[in-house]
């Protein structure tokens, strides 16, 4: 089946303002920045971006987070954004701050059938006011719940006309759970090759759980920490 | 007294053969530059890699190539890469040995603070709580007392928890202290450091045996 659509405008036909997106990436790492920018452009607003982090003040998330176009965000660490941080606290912004393995599990279970499940992670603390307790194997554990989104946006290294995806190196992150988790999934790719060039053996995510791909314009890929060592 | 490569090195020491270990953000970072001699372990970081490596060499920064703390990093011969959700099943799966973090507060039944000042400063929780929750071996690196002198090891945590009864072990510029039976236990001082200082700093429960020996670094 084939799921190439021409660009980023036509992949991002059909989010309105007011819907939930997923939006892949760790930091700045993995982020489908070209979709980033259409969203910025389109101008759509009151979005819920369900996403690990929130980019920097200029990059990633970020950039629609400068436009208030996001009313709600739900992520695990959004500690590099001082706009955020601002939004935040001034109350124009709603967040939902959860545990990054719970936030990776609930966009799993999301695109894989189970509506709710227990984790220790969060108990004894705010995460856990107003969940479910019970105790499997001696140890409190909390109830969560699958989230699931309008459109997943995820970014992959390499994609196929069919939708299968590669991921590179620690750039997979959040992509494939949330691939799996959008009732339309986007996925913007670095290069996009026909169906047979990909080694079935390597694929990470299935072409099944991806509607829309294109190659993406230009991949900026800037780095948040720079770091590295003296030759000795 | 020691300083934060000190913190590191003598958390390093804590390191077993064969271990899968996570570090946190910080201190617990350097820990890795201070593996003890014929000990092997490998390095897991939430953000999806196993086996990682020193830092690159200048021009050598590779943007997909990232750890939790999103600094450009490189990988040892061996290394894998996995997806988030299996990131975390390592960590919840009890598959990782030893958890290393930082701390803002420490309570003397294990609780810690690391991720919400109210009002002030809220930056997210990221994986520590899953990592705490799950952990069998926590160790916390972390200051004895904050910039106005106010004891962090604590009967009671002030600030938002980030997980309850968890923390086994606590290194700080001063000590090392266990925690077991609802009380601190002071196991070693640092290099020049008295009994007397670390007592008048902790305001936790602390159990001071009649000898504390002095770190061996």
């Amino acid at each position: 089946m084939n799921k190439v659509v021409k660009n980023v405008e036509e992949a991002l036909i059909g989010v309105e303002d007011g819907m939930t997106l997923m939006i892949g990436g760790f930091g700045l790492c993995g982020i489908p920045e070209n979709s980033i920018a259409e969203l910025v452009k389109k101008g759509t607003k009151n979005l819920t971006c369900i996403s690990n982090n929130a980019g920097v003040d200029d990059f990633g998330l970020g950039l629609l987070l400068q436009t208030k176009q996001i009313k709600k965000m739900i992520s695990s660490y959004v500690g590099e954004n001082d706009e955020f941080e601002r939004q935040m606290l001034s109350g124009e912004l709603e967040v939902d701050l959860i545990p990054q393995g719970s936030l990776a599990e609930r966009c799993r279970a999301g695109g894989a059938g189970i509506p709710a499940f227990f984790t220790p992670a969060g108990y004894g603390t705010e995460v856990a006011e107003g969940k479910e307790v019970r105790i499997y194997n001696g140890k409190p554990h909390i109830l969560e719940e699958a989230l699931t989104a309008d459109f997943a946006i995820v970014k992959a290294w390499k994609g196929d006309t069919e939708g299968n995806l590669v991921f590179k190196s620690t750039a997979m992150n959040f992509n494939p759970m949330m691939a799996m988790a959008g009732k339309i999934t986007v996925a913007e790719v670095e290069e996009l090759v026909p169906a047979g060039q990909l080694d079935p053996n390597h694929i990470h995510t299935p072409g099944i759980f991806v509607q829309r791909i294109f190659k993406g314009e230009k991949f900026e890929k800037r780095i948040e920490q720079r770091t590295t060592r003296k030759r000795s | 007294m020691l300083d934060k490569t000190g913190i590191a090195k003598r958390i390093a020491q804590e390191l077993q053969n064969g271990w899968y270990v996570n570090l946190g953000i910080g201190i617990p970072t350097l820990v890795a530059n201070y593996i003890p001699e014929g000990i092997e372990v490998e390095f897991q970081s939430e953000n999806g890699v196993l086996g990682m490596g020193p830092f690159p060499f200048e021009g050598e920064e590779d943007a997909d190539l990232i750890n939790a703390g999103k600094q450009t990093i490189t990988v040892r011969e061996g290394a894998s890469f996995f997806d988030s959700a299996t990131s975390f099943a390592m960590i919840r799966g009890q598959h990782v040995q030893l958890t290393v973090l930082g701390a803002m507060e420490v309570s003397q039944n294990g609780d810690i603070a690391n991720w919400k000042i109210p009002g002030k400063m809220v930056k997210g929780m990221g994986g520590a709580m899953d990592l705490v929750a799950s952990a069998d071996n926590i160790i916390v690196a972390m200051m004895h007392s904050n910039k106005a002198g106010e004891s962090k090891i604590l009967k009671e945590c002030t600030l938002p928890l980030t997980g309850v009864g968890c923390v086994k072990k606590v290194v700080t510029e001063l000590a090392v202290l266990e925690i077991k039976d609802g009380k601190f236990h002071l196991i070693e001082r640092a290099p020049g450091v008295t009994v007397e200082e670390i007592v008048s700093k902790t305001e936790g429960d602390l159990v001071v045996p009649e000898f504390v020996p002095e770190m061996q670094l």
